[in-house]
This record gives C-alpha cells, structure tokens and sequence, in this order.
C-alpha cells in the first residue's frame, strides 16, 4: 500500500475496481442468461433466467447453418493469422535488423492501411472475386484479413523484436553452435512470446471481422460465425430467433474470453506496443 | 550498428519484406485505384450492358443526394459522442486499473473481456437488452421505451454499444501513458501542497498529451468506420445510417458498383481529411510541448 492512502482512498478505488468488472460482464452475463432461458421465458424481462434450459444450445448444432459456420471461423481465422504473422515476421525482422533505405516507408504504409476504411475496396474485391471465382470461397476471405492485420501484426513484432539482444546468436556461435542451432535454441525462444502475441491479436481481428464476411460470402461454404449470427434466421421471417443467438452467440464468446484471460498480460502489452512507440 | 550500407544487406531487406508490401498493394491500393476507376462509370450489375463513361455523374449523384450528408452527419455524430464518452471513461478506466490493488489482476483482465467479444454478438447483446418485450432494461429504468425504432434514442443504444466495447482499448492506451508519469513529480507536486484535481490536470494529463493525441486518432478513425454496430440494432433505418452501411447497400445489396465505387472514394477522402488534421494536431501539440 502507499503511503498517504487513508481508509476513504482505499474504499474509493476498490468501489472503482467493482465497478469495472461490472462495466465488463454485464451484457456477456445478460447473454449468457438470455441463452439458458426455456423458449417460453424469453420474453419475461428477468436478468437472472428463473429456470435453466440447454434447448437453445441443442437448436443451434442440429441446425446445419451453426456448425458450418464454425467451422468456416475458425478454418479461415487460423490461416489467416499464420499467413499474416509469417509475413510480419520477415518484415519485421528486416526492420529491426537490417539497414536499408524504404525502412521507415514500409511500417508507415502500414500505419496508413491500419487506417484505410475496409468499405472502400469491398465494392472492387466483390467484383474482382466474383471474376476471379474467389466469391464465397475460404482465400477470399483469407486475403484481406491476412492484408488488413499486416499492420498490426508488423507493429507489434518489430515492438518485440526490438527489444530482443541478437548478439546472443553471435555469442552461441563463437561457443560452437552451427547458425542453425543458435537460431533455434537462442533466437526462437526469445522471439516466440511476440509472435504468440502477433497471432492472438490478428486472429481475434479475423474472429471479428462482419464486413467482409457479410459483403464476400452467401452460403455456408464460407460464411463465417459473426455474419451467421447476423443473418440467422428464425422459424418466422419476421421474430428474431433469440434463444438460438444467445446460445451461438455463447459458444462463440467463451473460448475468446478465456484464451484472453489466460494470456491478458501479453494482449495488453501488444495493444499498446505499437502505439505507445510509434 | 554500423552506419554503412552495403547493397546485400539492402536488398535483403526489401526481399524481406516484399511479400508482405505485396500482400498490403494488392488488397488496398489496386482495389482502391480500380474503385477510383469504377466511380467514373454507370454501372449497375444488374444491367451490366448499360455500361457507360459517365465522368463525375457519380460523385454529383452522390453528393447532391440527402442521403449522404444525411449518413454523414449520422457518421459524425456517433465518431464525436462515442469518442469523446470513451477518452473521459477510458481514462477513469485507466487510473482505476493503475490505483486498484483488489482483486487488480481479475479486474485488469476483465477490461479484455469488451474487447475479444464479437461486435456483432455485443451489438445484438445490446440490442436484446434494450429490446422493449425481452430486454431487462426498461423495468429496471421503469420505462416503456421501444429505443431501436426512433432515431434519438436508437443513436444512445449505438453509442452505448460502441462505448462499452471499445473504451477498454482507449484505456489501455491511455494506461501505458500513464505509467509513463514519473511518480517522483507527483509526489513532488502533493509535497508543494496540490491536490488530488490539480496533480492530475496539471501533472499528468500534460504529460500524457501524446498518449492522449494517440489513442484519439486511433479510436476517431475506426469510429468513423462503423458498420457492425448500426447493421446489426437498426440496419439503418429511423435515420441512423452512417456512410458505411449507405457504401455496403450501394455495393452489395443493390449491385451499383459505379455509384457504390464514388461513395468508397468519398469516404476514403474523408479518413485522410482527418488523419491529416490530427497530424496537424500532433505538429501543434510538439510545438507548444518544446517551448513549455
């Protein structure tokens, strides 16, 4: 405790900190609670479900559209974030270690595409896939989220990888080590938790993504689970199938929430890499 | 390092980073010139045959039309109030998470949770909670409000919803500037008698101008993008349609490449308009940091 905090200061930041967790859980808790409820109490208004019921749950996989759609995610998702992070690694790697002209231009075009409006170029790529038979398909939505998290993901490992003492291989190979064994018991170690934290944040970038998923696909071929959610549609045109959502909504949400958990101290500080330096 | 350059390291360099640069031209630049390109054409997929040169025809269209600065002002009214809410809780947010010892890493961890939530699946959250025969929002507040289907009140449940998932990354933003404040000023400042209001006006938030300037453009520019968010409570309707979702109609829903084409450049146009005047901000704000 620091000195000079009195019993009032205490209270007034642990009231704080209640008061944030609250902020944070409220609609995942709301959801959750939305999913458990049996059809017939979806409409009763209660925060707290006054019974508990796994239906929607069941709804969801025997339906066609859920799992698919799952699949498509985490299927385009993990490509996307391996291809993205591979690139970003050359590119930072040549950044950080190597002297060349066109150094500064490479992480400033990356800035200006972190801030391109992803609107603009959907019109052109739905024209172009759709020539091109990229329309619906896993590479058409690959290629851009791989493209649009470049940025991201070049900030965040030449952040890293700055940070990183190279001599170390030069001090291995002077103890006998081939250029091979120094890389991969010296380098690769030191430079994992950055790429690690590169591949978390691109691949929750690609988890979220709706306007591509929405624009570049229409069937279950490619769809992806945040424009499935979106476009779900219920037994009526007309009544949003609710149950059925929160359910998704919850599968989806879950895992994200606690890979984010597990690993909070290595998001937060590839959120903040890139902008706190740059 | 040594200052010298020689040719190979050179052009391992840029053999380096030539596919990513590659990957960043292909799916940006040539999309955005071909749009540039489409702009200047009548063309509708659905009478492709119609096909026809028509100049700037698009962008007058398109900028004489109510619809555009009608989404525009939409677009702006929910960038600035989402924001501005979001630079004052996010940093709220931020001293609490550097002053809390309870529970500091659940609390910490929790800031996350906004964060790695689909925006879709936060806006429909949202929506099912302010939603007058399901959501549990109108007995606790003791109204009988449907909020999605006026303009007003659906503009607060999207600037709620876009505050509550991206506050937290302003926080943190503002956090790590946060931490960078020396401790030994502040004490200083307590010892010369300032209180608590003045350390932080006076001490801190000078301090973290650039931290600030940061997090601002970061958040303005992907605010001014929203999509997910107005798609997902109104799709638009009770005029709330930011200049995104007129685009993706435009493009996707009603095929109109050449007049879709003009609003992506109108857009492009108006995201460099404001990254430029935040680095005439930075410019400003270094000046003025160097003279005090």
């Amino acid at each position: 405790m620091k000195p000079g905090s009195s019993l009032l200061d205490t209270l007034f930041w642990r009231a704080g900190g209640l008061l944030v967790l609250v902020y944070a859980l409220l609609p995942v808790a709301w959801i959750l609670s939305l999913s458990l409820k049996p059809a017939a109490d979806l409409n009763d208004k209660h925060f707290v479900p006054g019974e508990l019921s796994l239906e929607h749950y069941q709804a969801v996989f025997v339906d066609a559209q859920f799992p698919a759609a799952v699949w498509n995610s985490i299927g385009i998702a993990a490509i996307s974030t391996a291809l993205s992070v591979l690139l970003a690694m050359f590119a930072a790697y040549a950044i950080v270690r190597l002297r060349f002209r066109g150094r500064a231009l490479i992480l400033g075009a990356a800035l200006s595409i972190a801030m391109f409006p992803p609107v603009a170029v959907i019109g052109p790529l739905f024209n172009l896939w759709r020539t091109l038979g990229l329309y619906d398909t896993w590479p058409g939505l690959i290629l851009p989220y791989m493209t649009f998290t470049l940025p991201l993901a070049i900030w965040t490992l030449s952040a890293f990888f700055r940070e990183i003492p190279w001599d170390l291989d030069k001090a291995a190979r002077v103890d006998g080590a081939t250029p091979l064994q120094a890389f991969r018991h010296v380098i690769v170690p030191l430079a994992a938790p950055g790429v690690f934290t590169a591949a978390i944040l691109v691949f929750i970038f690609a988890w979220n993504d709706f306007l591509f998923a929405a624009a570049l696909t229409s069937t279950n071929d490619a769809r992806t689970v945040p424009a499935a959610i979106a476009f779900f549609t219920g037994s009526s045109r007309f009544e949003l199938p609710t149950g059925s959502i929160a359910a998704a909504s919850v599968v989806v949400t879950v895992p994200v929430i606690l890979v984010v958990l597990v690993f909070q101290r290595r998001i937060v500080a590839g959120l903040t890499a890139g902008a706190v330096k740059g | 390092m040594s200052p010298r350059r020689d040719a190979s390291e050179e052009r391992f360099g840029w053999l380096l980073c030539t596919p990513a640069v590659l990957a960043m031209l292909l799916v940006t630049a040539y999309p955005i010139l071909y749009a540039l390109w489409l702009s200047l054409f009548r063309y509708d997929l659905r009478f492709p045959d119609q096909r026809e040169y028509v100049g700037l025809a698009n962008y007058a269209s398109v900028l004489t039309s109510g619809v555009w600065w009608e989404s525009l002002a939409n677009t702006l009214i929910i960038t600035v109030a989402s924001v501005a809410i979001e630079l004052v809780l996010g940093m709220l947010l931020a001293l609490v998470m550097h002053r809390v010892l309870f529970l500091r890493r659940t609390v910490r961890a929790s800031v996350l949770v906004p964060y790695a939530i689909i925006t879709v699946v936060a806006a429909l959250a949202w929506k099912f909670a302010f939603d007058p025969v399901t959501g549990f929002v109108n007995p606790w507040l003791g109204l009988e409000q449907a909020w999605l289907t006026e303009r007003w009140s659906a503009f607060l449940v999207i600037i709620l919803t876009e505050v509550w998932k991206t506050t937290p990354f302003m926080a943190l933003l503002l956090l790590a500037g946060l931490t960078l404040v020396p401790q030994d000023l502040l004490d200083a400042a307590r010892v010369d008698g300032a209180n608590a209001a003045q350390r932080f006006f006076r001490v801190t938030l000078p301090l973290m101008r650039s931290a600030i300037l940061v997090a601002l453009l970061f958040r303005t520019l992907d605010a001014f993008r929203i999509f997910d968010t107005v798609f997902v409570q109104t799709r638009g309707a009770q005029g709330t349609e930011t200049v995104s979702i007129v685009g993706y109609h435009a493009l996707v829903t009603r095929l109109n490449l050449g007049l879709g084409s003009a609003v992506s450049v109108l857009i492009f146009i108006c995201v460099i308009a404001i990254a430029a005047l935040f680095v005439k901000g930075f410019r400003v704000s270094f000046a003025a940091g160097e003279e005090s």
